[in-house]
């Protein structure tokens, strides 16, 4: 058997693919936070309750409603990016060209109440929520077994991030809201209603983060604490990818599940972290990032 | 400052209304109970409201005569800090004379030095530790319903002598996993069995497991021991059925409200160890009816039972020694809780050890299937149980100072 620093090389292979699939779990959520600083200038503290969100109408949607988990990976979204869509309009708009602190304590103060009415109403051991049948069984990769439903968070994860870089790199309606970050007044010249795309901006990155939360609702324990244990390490994610970057929170994303996945292998008490260490180090190095424009 | 004739008053009336308040905080004839657990936190269904409501229904039944109770509640956020400041602030200023509850082993030990430290009753529930009988075991000490021992021998113990004899451990890495984790690796090698290997992983902060389950199937390991609690583990096991792990899981510490949170689906045909089920006779399900009506959504697990039952023994101990006696000192109280027999709806008869240990049986339970299941929260079946003399450690390999002299 090849052996890699005395472990064997067949459960590296697994451990790295795993990895992978917490990467995408970060790129989704870092991807929604970048877009977010990219055009609002808000750092949302409150993406992890979004994503808890995301989460719980999944699993609503089926308890009360009777609506499956394809439907959910649509309408889920939807909702909780409507949520947030009343969310900007009612409070972060009010913060637009103060300092981001204000942005910053304001969305964390949300996300302190979100999950507190959420957890007086579902209580803090959470709900369940079953794999959906087409996705249950093993897939056999040759080197490990990976349950079907996590290929296809990747599959799914990565599709979402490409077709977001897509849009916002290469569409007439991305070219728009690069400008209006950029040059906000001059677009508006232009007759571009520049505080509608901020508040509907909000809204898609709201929904990316209630998409992760769908895709995470059959693997992980839906409750209302959820979003707060993942949301250090994305934006981690964000800031080695270099804030607003949008093609570095993906690659990030990706890149530090994997670096985590081995730190499991090797030394597993560090694996929290692990993620921070890699910030320090590129910190240090490329103070604006590793896709980061110098400001 | 220009002193007016209203801000004289004013003053005045404040400074009247001082003394009142402090005579009605160390009110002659009222006990006052404080039940501080998490609230907010991942220990907010297993304890939380429910435990204050359990202590209620306790005073309510008991119908003190010649003194009342009150109960008050607090949030510890899981904190040992914040704890040990209640508790002074509880058994100094408000005139609180016991505390109850208190899990999270950390928070629950550093209360135990406050407590015995200013000689206040102390029952504690909800923490796993079995260090609050041993090493810093105190006179004014109870620990009632569950401890790591306790699971450690019961859960531990029987999934070896059904074939279960490899194991590997997933464990929380602070205190009270590394505790679990050696004490059930003593009954599993005991009895004949091997540990394979273990991953301790950051504690909080950790939701993904898939990569410790891999390292435990490529073990080669029969069982997969589960040292943590709460939303852990519910994670843990489903991410352990999603993989289609082979091994048996034996969940350490692991409480209905848990099994409620995963679902049958995927909780049927573990096992694990509680001292209570609402199930269990019909005393127990005359209490959970009682109860039921506070809290409909969290039905009564081992831990608020154990709030009940301890709440009862204590104010019959108190009715015995007398208000003054009780108020002055909680080693004399719990040294009467001690030298009478217990009785109750949720654990029936037993007895507390001279090391405040609450005696009586640990029952391990199968979940049942979705199949088996009639109603709601039917989730157990009893596979077997220790009598209260088994279950728990032994009072000389405590190490508890004060039972020597």
């Amino acid at each position: 058997m090849v052996m890699i620093f005395g472990k064997p090389l067949i459960l590296l292979y697994g451990q790295l693919t795993l990895g992978l699939i917490n990467g995408a779990f970060y790129a989704l959520l870092s991807l929604g936070l970048a877009v977010i600083f990219g055009l609002l200038n808000v750092i949302n503290f409150a993406h992890g309750a979004l994503f808890m969100l995301g989460a719980f109408v999944t699993w609503g949607l089926l308890q009360y409603l009777g609506i499956g988990y394809w439907a959910a990976l649509v309408i889920a979204p939807i909702i909780v990016g409507a949520f947030g869509v009343v969310l900007e309009k009612l409070l972060i708009q009010r913060l637009h060209g103060l300092d981001h602190l204000y942005g910053l304590l304001l969305t964390f103060g949300c996300a302190l109440v979100i999950e507190g009415l959420m957890r007086n109403e579902f209580g803090s051991s959470g709900v369940p929520y079953a794999i959906p049948s087409a996705l249950r069984g093993p897939l056999n990769l040759g080197f490990m077994v990976l349950p079907l439903y996590r290929a296809w968070v990747v599959v799914a994860a990565a599709v979402v991030c490409l077709v977001t870089w897509l849009l916002i790199e290469k569409t007439r309606l991305g070219a728009t809201l690069r400008a209006a970050t950029e040059n906000a007044p001059l677009v508006q010249a232009f007759g571009v209603n520049v505080p509608r795309l901020v508040t509907l901006t909000y809204g898609a990155g709201v929904g990316l983060a209630a998409f992760a939360g769908v895709l995470a609702a059959p693997m992980n324990s839906v409750n209302p604490n959820m979003g707060s244990n993942l949301i250090v390490v994305v934006f981690a994610t964000v800031v080695i990818g270099g804030m607003g970057s949008i093609l570095g929170s993906i690659v990030t994303g990706f890149g530090l599940g994997i670096v985590e996945g081995l730190t499991k292998v090797y030394y597993p008490e560090g694996s929290a972290t692990v993620v921070f260490v890699v910030m320090v180090i590129v910190l240090l190095l490329r103070p604006a990032g590793l896709f980061g424009r110098a400001a | 400052m220009q002193l007016s004739r209203r801000l004289l008053l004013g003053t005045a009336a404040a400074t009247a209304a001082l003394p009142v308040r402090r005579v009605r905080a160390q009110d002659k004839t009222t006990i006052k109970i404080g039940v501080l657990n998490d609230q907010s936190g991942p220990y907010r269904d297993t304890g939380g409201r429910s435990s204050y409501y359990c202590a209620q229904q306790a005073v309510a039944e008991f119908q003190a005569q010649g003194f009342s109770v009150d109960v008050i509640i607090a949030d510890h956020q899981n904190k040992p800090d914040i704890g040990a400041g209640i508790a002074r602030q509880w058994y100094d200023r408000d005139g609180v004379d016991v505390i109850l509850d208190v899990p999270t082993s950390s928070v629950a030990l550093a209360i135990a030095g406050v407590a015995r430290e200013k000689d206040k009753a102390y029952l504690n529930i909800g923490a796993a530790t079995a260090d609050l009988t041993g090493k810093q075991c105190a006179p004014c000490i109870v620990h009632w319903s569950y401890d790591t021992y306790m699971l450690a021998k019961s859960t531990g113990g029987a999934t070896v002598r059904s074939g279960g004899d490899s194991w590997y451990f997933i464990t929380a890495d602070y205190a009270f996993g590394h505790q679990l984790q050696e004490q059930t690796t003593r009954f599993v090698t005991a009895a004949g069995g091997k540990v394979l290997g273990s991953s301790a992983y950051p504690f909080p902060g950790t939701t993904d497991f898939s990569s410790f389950l891999l390292q435990a199937q490529a073990s080669g390991a029969k069982v997969l021991g589960l040292c943590n609690a709460g939303a852990d583990t519910v994670n843990s096991i489903k991410q352990a059925k999603e993989f289609g792990l082979q091994a048996r899981i034996a969940a350490m510490l692991m409480f209905i409200t848990d099994v409620h949170a995963l679902g049958l689906d995927v909780a049927q045909g573990l096992t694990l160890t509680e001292s209570f089920y609402w199930d269990l006779n019909d005393r127990t399900r005359a209490f959970t009816e009682r109860v039921k009506p506070r809290t409909p959504n969290n039905w009564p697990n081992m831990i608020h039972a154990g709030c009940y039952a301890s709440t009862l023994h204590y104010l019959k101990a108190v009715t015995q020694i007398g208000v003054a006696n009780a108020k002055q000192s909680g080693a004399a109280v719990v040294a009467a809780m001690k030298a009478m027999p217990t009785d109750d709806d949720a654990f029936g008869k037993g007895r507390i050890r001279e090391d405040g240990m609450a005696m009586f049986p640990s029952y391990l339970f199968q979940v049942k299937t979705p199949a088996e299941s009639k109603g709601p929260w039917d989730f157990y079946k009893q596979v077997s149980s220790y009598g209260p003399d088994e279950a728990w450690r032994p009072l000389a390999e405590g190490g508890c100072a004060f039972i020597k002299t």
